[in-house]
């Protein structure tokens, strides 16, 4: 067990961020909401996954909503712990500890406000190891531990229990009552016991992207490109380095997709990239051949700072650098790559594990 | 023929220039600036009518580009008491106003800070109905206290009623002598960056006064009466000073556009680096296709976040007054500088203090002053001095840099004496014509601008007519701001969808630019 104290933050966030891979929300609304919860009830305890007691009751508390509500309408501060006694009072557990159910992007950090909110400790396992868009986008959905009851809650005071009858269920459902109450809500489901959370989740994210942002923001101070050191980290590839030349974006069914296109800088210089987001980045192709796809993370920095760019603040002009991270093993299983994989997202290719070769040309049809 | 005269102001020299119509330079100068601002800008504007022979009355034209917005964020100077209220609870009571603010700024500035019940939602619904009576109640509280009132409402680019009906109750009992602050007018979406820009915005209100003031005094006294005035502001473009006494804060980082747009306009370049030197700090930035590259990063001021849009700039506490103490060891360079008391403090001026220009000189860069006051200096000083000048130079270029190549740097700013002509990472130092003074060129050259930003509902508008609402209503800002309309062009449209909301909500961003009413 150690501290999380307010000065982890900013770290938290960065390496947040990067795993974040384009999409997640900004992570500084949840670093600051943390900050003001630690400073008014006192620093977090983290947990490793075998401090955690099997019989235990845990669960997870997140946001759901448009990234750009919530960098507008942020939460009031009493959401977390609103749906969390929502869920308590559903249920009649007793819940003694808390996981991220994301840890790329602002959802690593609502449980901190939660764990310092009810001094309850946080246990350093999470549900996607990145960042996903759907619900049910997590690798517990992959051994049918179900999201609900879902708890949601909004600034107003308003709280909605959801029964789906299975994860995907609870997320429509959610949506519809995500836009009455005004875009932003924040949710607690995933409730289960300590030794499915050990299996089914990913262990010691939070640390991950704790020693991300560190390794980033050192270098920063010390004026090195943190881009070689970030790829070190997390046992990625440098997939290419370039610069905006083109960007198309429209919105789907409540999704933003869309595609941008690089022109390659120092040795990727005459080469092309493609990469095709919704929300998060999701295919990389190079030269018109398939080289990267969910769910593998592909993050996306800037190439001076090693700052992580997301999908909503790309323009023309950015110079970046396009990092993949094999994804966790959970998610290379048929299951894994049904609920996550290129097809689930509409695009026409097979997944192929990062650093594996491909037998054919992959180009997108 | 008409004039126009263009003048920056910097934290050490206030530099000035005329133009023709043709923007062919006439005259140029270089004065210390003054700790009034106004007798340093009033001596350059005499120096320039004296030299050129122009009747003041040819001017038609006056613009001004400050650094002094920044440089009273950064020194925490001159600031107004203000009081900061935002409209939203009970949403955003999470993170209360000024959370993460440096506390010596926090200090400068604070009077109170609330957060009261109203603003709406991101398709217009009311969030909360909006309370009046807590307005009524703290402005009785602030009454006396503050300078300026800061109003911030949750989607208030989507709908700005609260934050004007706020400030109709604040005018009812703090009067109209007491500046108002509305956040829909200076950003865009993003609560607590907006938020900051309009808190750092009521702030300014002194020294934006300072500024106008001094300027149209200087004008007048000089005879120049009829000239449109004008002021630079961070996207390279001008607005009127009218439009400067409300928005201070949009001139912040001016100056450093406005040097990298005169650097290309002396040298045709259309990518190089350019390195400012002022008195007190060099700014680094990149010329991309004649513009200055943008930062894909948010953009901090004095500690602060805000989210305007800045060129991506390296600064660092290295100018022509920056001050040297110690040696070997214990031998440090800057970050404070002598500023504008250079010509008195430096030791070739006959001073006490041990400057950069100083070092300069020792090594033979460059003539001022008096050499014989060098005397006294060791040659192991001045060479630590100078490699440790030329470390933090050659770092700084290296991290501005985006690819091994060396590629050229366009030197400008009065304190580029201190430069050699050589550096590392560079394939050529290009000192262009008139460089000490083209920060005052890049604004003499600009044009307007007027941006809008909001969030439509594509169901309800259909996108071709949300697109030319948003259109119309940039280039009407272009034009309040003093551009011709037949002149107007839109240069930027950006198109962002909500994610995760359904009904097609988009934001849309234009900008429209023109050139100056003749």
């Amino acid at each position: 067990m150690r501290k999380i104290e307010s000065h982890h933050l900013e770290d938290i966030a960065l390496g947040a961020a990067v795993l974040g891979t384009g999409g997640g929300g900004d992570p500084y609304v949840g670093q600051l909401m943390a900050m003001a919860a630690i400073e008014k009830y006192g620093p977090v305890n983290l947990i490793s996954p075998e401090e955690l007691d099997d019989e235990a009751w845990v669960v997870s508390v997140g946001m759901m909503g448009a990234p750009t509500v919530v960098v507008e309408k942020i939460p009031g501060g009493q959401e977390p712990l609103q749906a969390f006694e929502a869920l308590k009072a559903h249920t009649g557990k007793e819940i003694s500890a808390i996981f991220p159910i994301e840890i790329g992007g602002i959802n690593s950090l609502i449980p901190v406000i939660l764990a310092a909110t009810t001094g309850l400790p946080l246990v350093d396992i999470d549900g996607m190891g990145r960042a996903f868009p759907e619900l049910q986008m997590v690798t517990f959905h992959l051994v049918d531990i179900p999201s609900g009851p879902v708890a949601m809650a909004d600034e107003k005071g308003n709280s909605v229990i959801v029964n789906g009858v299975d994860s995907v269920w609870s997320e429509r459902i959610g949506r519809q009552a995500l836009t009455t109450m005004g875009g932003s809500v924040t949710t607690c489901d995933y409730l289960m016991q300590g030794f499915q959370l050990k299996e089914a989740g990913i262990h010691h994210t939070f640390s991950l992207a704790q020693r991300i942002g560190e390794t980033v923001r050192s270098l920063k101070h010390r004026n090195q490109s943190p881009v070689e050191a970030l790829v070190e980290e997390v046992a990625g590839t440098l997939l290419f380095t370039g610069k905006v030349n083109n960007l198309l974006r429209r919105n789907s069914g409540g999704f933003t997709k869309g595609e941008v296109s690089l022109s390659g800088l120092g040795q990727d210089q005459g080469r092309t990239f493609t990469l095709y987001f919704q929300n998060e980045f999701l295919v990389a192709e190079a030269d018109g051949e398939v080289v990267a796809t969910t769910p593998d993370l592909l993050t996306v920095v800037d190439v001076e700072t090693g700052v992580p760019v997301t999908t909503e603040s790309l323009r023309y002009g950015n110079r970046l650098a396009v990092i993949a991270i094999p994804c966790n093993e959970k998610w290379r299983t048929v299951k894994g790559i049904e609920t996550a994989g290129p097809r689930y997202f509409g695009y026409n290719v097979d997944y192929i594990p990062l650093g594996e070769e491909s037998k054919e040309r992959r180009v997108l049809q | 023929m008409s004039y126009r005269i263009g003048i920056d102001v910097g934290g050490t020299h206030t530099d000035a220039v005329i133009m023709d119509n043709n923007r062919q330079l006439v005259s140029k100068i270089k004065v210390p600036t003054t700790e009034d601002i106004g007798s340093g800008i009033k001596r350059a504007i005499a120096g320039l009518l004296t030299q050129s022979e122009l009747d003041p009355r040819e001017i038609q034209f006056a613009m001004l580009g400050t650094t002094h917005c920044t440089n009273a964020i950064v020194e925490r100077r001159n600031l107004a008491k203000i009081g900061v209220v935002r409209i939203g609870a009970p949403a955003s009571l999470a993170i209360p106003p000024f959370l993460n603010w440096p506390k010596e700024l926090l200090d400068k500035v604070f009077v109170g800070s609330h957060i009261i019940s109203g603003g709406h939602e991101f398709d217009g619904r009311r969030i909360a109905p909006l309370d009046e009576a807590a307005l009524r109640e703290m402005a009785a509280e602030w009454k006396g206290k503050v300078a300026a009132v800061a109003i911030t409402s949750i989607f208030s680019p989507v709908d700005s009623g609260d934050e004007q009906r706020a400030q109709e109750i604040f005018r009812e009992i703090l009067g109209d002598d007491i500046h108002y602050s509305l956040s829909s007018e200076i950003g865009s979406i993003g609560l607590i960056e907006r938020e900051n820009a309009t808190i750092l915005n009521a702030a300014l209100v002194h020294v934006a006064r300072l500024m106008v003031r001094g300027f149209e005094e200087s004008l007048a006294e000089n005879g120049i009466r009829g000239a449109r005035i004008f002021l630079g502001q961070n996207d390279g473009t001008l607005m009127t000073s009218d439009y400067a006494l409300r928005f201070p804060v949009l001139t912040i980082a001016s100056g450093p556009t406005n040097s990298i747009r005169g650097a290309a306009y002396l040298t045709d370049a259309k990518g190089a680096l350019v390195l400012d030197v002022g008195g007190t700090t060099t700014d680094i930035g990149v010329l991309v296709q004649g513009f200055p590259r943008e930062s894909s990063l948010v953009a901090q001021i004095g500690g602060v976040r805000t989210n305007f849009r800045m060129p991506d700039l390296l600064s660092f506490g290295l100018g022509g007054g920056t001050r040297i103490r110690g040696e070997g060891d214990t031998l440090t360079v800057g970050p404070d500088s002598v500023g504008y008391l250079l010509p008195e403090k430096g030791l070739v001026f006959g001073g006490t203090d041990l400057t950069a220009t100083d070092i300069a000189v020792a090594k033979g860069l460059t003539e001022l002053g008096d050499r014989g006051k060098l005397g006294s200096l060791s040659p192991q000083l001045v060479e630590s001095a100078y490699a440790t000048m030329i470390d933090l130079v050659e770092e700084a270029i290296d991290k501005m840099k985006t690819t091994s190549d060396d590629i050229p740097a366009i030197v400008v700013g009065g304190g580029s004496i201190i430069l050699p002509d050589q550096l590392t990472g560079v394939s050529e130092v290009i000192r262009p014509l008139h460089f000490e003074v083209a920060n005052a060129i890049g604004v003499t050259i600009a044009e307007v601008s007027g941006q809008v930003e909001k969030i439509y509902s594509l169901e309800e508008w259909g996108r071709d007519q949300a697109l030319e609402e948003a259109k119309r209503l940039a280039a009407g800002e272009a034009e309040a701001a003093g551009a011709s309309a037949d002149s107007v062009e839109i240069v930027d449209i950006e198109e962002v969808p909500l994610a995760y909301l359904p009904g097609n909500a988009v934001r849309i961003r234009v900008k429209a630019v023109g050139q100056l009413t003749i």
